[in-house]
């Protein structure tokens, strides 16, 4: 278990988490920031890294990307601490008024505040509408591939028609016993190459291809067993197999923010205005996941809201300490 | 007026009767209509929020690009009648148009 102590725990380092970073360190606050996605840039990088991002103040034109490595350079001189591919589970507020925030990878991170910059919430697997498929989760059904070897010499159903499902089912081709990409289409439109092999896999009996076909029933003992798929033409074909993988890429879901007793409308925290501040002492939200009248789900926003946050947040992290208001462009950023 | 006829994730029908000349596409307009669409990417056929099944009106649409196809190709529930609302203009050609929503909603 690694155990981190910091001023500010962010909780989502997206464009809004990041750009926090700088606002907190100009008043000598350190974070730590938290995130379930492998990749700093939220949204930007996970759905959108190549589209060009109009209204940033400064910038005619910048590529989302381009925006999360220039937040990442902004914020660098902070040293911020970072767990990617860790999702907050739970979060305590202690007697002393402060805060732990614990991760699905047993990380730790104690904070004298919490800001949740979490967008849409965590990133999670897409799942199929199939009956039981949740309670064969871990025994036969898991929406990534963690462990390749977990697979060698086994018989796996792949479902799914993006780069992910082309790049698995080639790639487990050579480690299982035997394996069947399930697709509703009779073409892929990922990358050219990928799906060139893939057809050329299953002329040559390497793969099992089931096209214009989708997974319709699930079932087993204990352990995955059987999948049935329905194909257009509606005949039914039952598969003996040991694993599933549906890839069907990521969506957000609010997750486990929903359960630590913040005031929630629509999926998104109530704050307010003042300083972003939830109904919880010392938690603040900013970005794409707060609510207030007359919210724009804008990353200028966010930057905004960052700023005012980052004020506030002080007299929890420097009780004694009066805070005054400085330029940068008077005192420089003064890194720690 | 523009006429289109759509069910919601709960199964209720409305008749939406939309002026002409606004320049929004339909998941856009059917925010405007109170439509709790999530539209996480906004509008770039990249997050699949505004997924809607065709009931009726479907020869009216002009055919979906390259980035709309591989975003429903990530969907489980996609079917032959699947599109992407935010990929639809609102033009008086699709008057008539019939939807049933099945994306996320806020």
């Amino acid at each position: 278990m690694e155990h981190i102590t910091t001023d500010i725990c962010i909780i989502g380092a997206g464009p809004v988490g990041l750009f926090a970073v700088f606002e907190a360190g100009l008043l000598k606050m350190r974070c730590h920031l938290i995130d379930v996605l492998p990749q700093v840039g939220g949204q930007l990088s996970e759905i959108y890294p190549q589209k060009p991002i109009y209204d940033i103040p400064g910038f005619p034109v910048v590529n989302a990307q381009d925006l999360v490595n220039g937040l990442m350079d902004q914020i660098e001189p902070f040293k911020p601490g970072f767990s990617l591919g860790e999702r907050v589970d739970h979060l305590e507020r202690l007697d002393d008024g402060t805060f732990i925030v614990r991760t699905n990878e047993s990380t730790e991170v104690h904070s004298k505040v919490v800001v949740i910059a979490g967008g849409l919430g965590c990133f999670e697997p897409r799942k199929p509408a199939i009956d039981g498929l949740e309670s064969f989760e871990g025994k036969g059904v898991s929406y990534m591939v963690r462990n390749p070897e977990t697979y060698r010499d086994k018989k796996l159903v792949l479902s799914g028609g993006g780069d992910s499902a082309l790049d698995w089912t080639i790639f487990l081709s050579e480690i299982a016993s035997e394996v069947t990409l399930v697709h509703r289409g009779d073409t892929f439109r990922g990358a050219p190459d990928s799906a060139e092999k893939v057809f050329d896999l299953a002329k040559s009996g390497k793969i099992n291809l089931v096209l214009q076909s989708h997974i319709t029933a699930i079932s087993g003992n204990g352990h995955l067993k059987q999948v049935t798929v329905q194909g257009k033409d509606n005949e039914i074909r039952n598969l003996e197999t040991d694993y599933l993988i549906p890839l069907f890429g990521l969506t957000p879901k609010l997750g486990p923010i929903a359960e630590w007793g913040l005031n929630i409308d629509k999926s998104a925290i109530e704050v307010n205005t003042l300083d972003y501040s939830t109904n919880i002492d010392g938690i603040f939200a900013i970005g794409d996941i707060n609510t207030y009248p007359g919210k724009l789900k804008l990353i200028l926003c966010g930057f905004h809201e960052a700023a005012l946050m980052a004020q506030s947040a002080f007299k929890y992290v420097y009780p004694d300490q009066k805070l005054s208001f400085k330029y940068t462009t008077v005192y420089g950023v003064n890194t720690f | 007026m523009i006429h289109i006829k759509v069910e919601d994730n709960k199964g209720e029908v409305q008749n939406l009767e939309i002026p002409e000349g606004i320049n929004l596409n339909l998941m856009e307009t059917l925010k405007a209509y109170e439509y709790p669409i999530r539209a996480t990417c906004g509008g770039m056929a990249l997050c699949s929020d505004c997924h809607c099944e065709v009931l009726e009106g479907w020869e009216k649409l002009p055919e979906a690009q390259e980035q709309e196809l591989i975003t429903l190709d990530s969907r489980p529930d996609a079917s032959s009648a699947s599109r992407l609302a935010c990929q639809i203009k609102l033009a008086d050609e699709i008057n008539g148009l019939s939807i049933r929503l099945i994306g996320e909603s806020e």
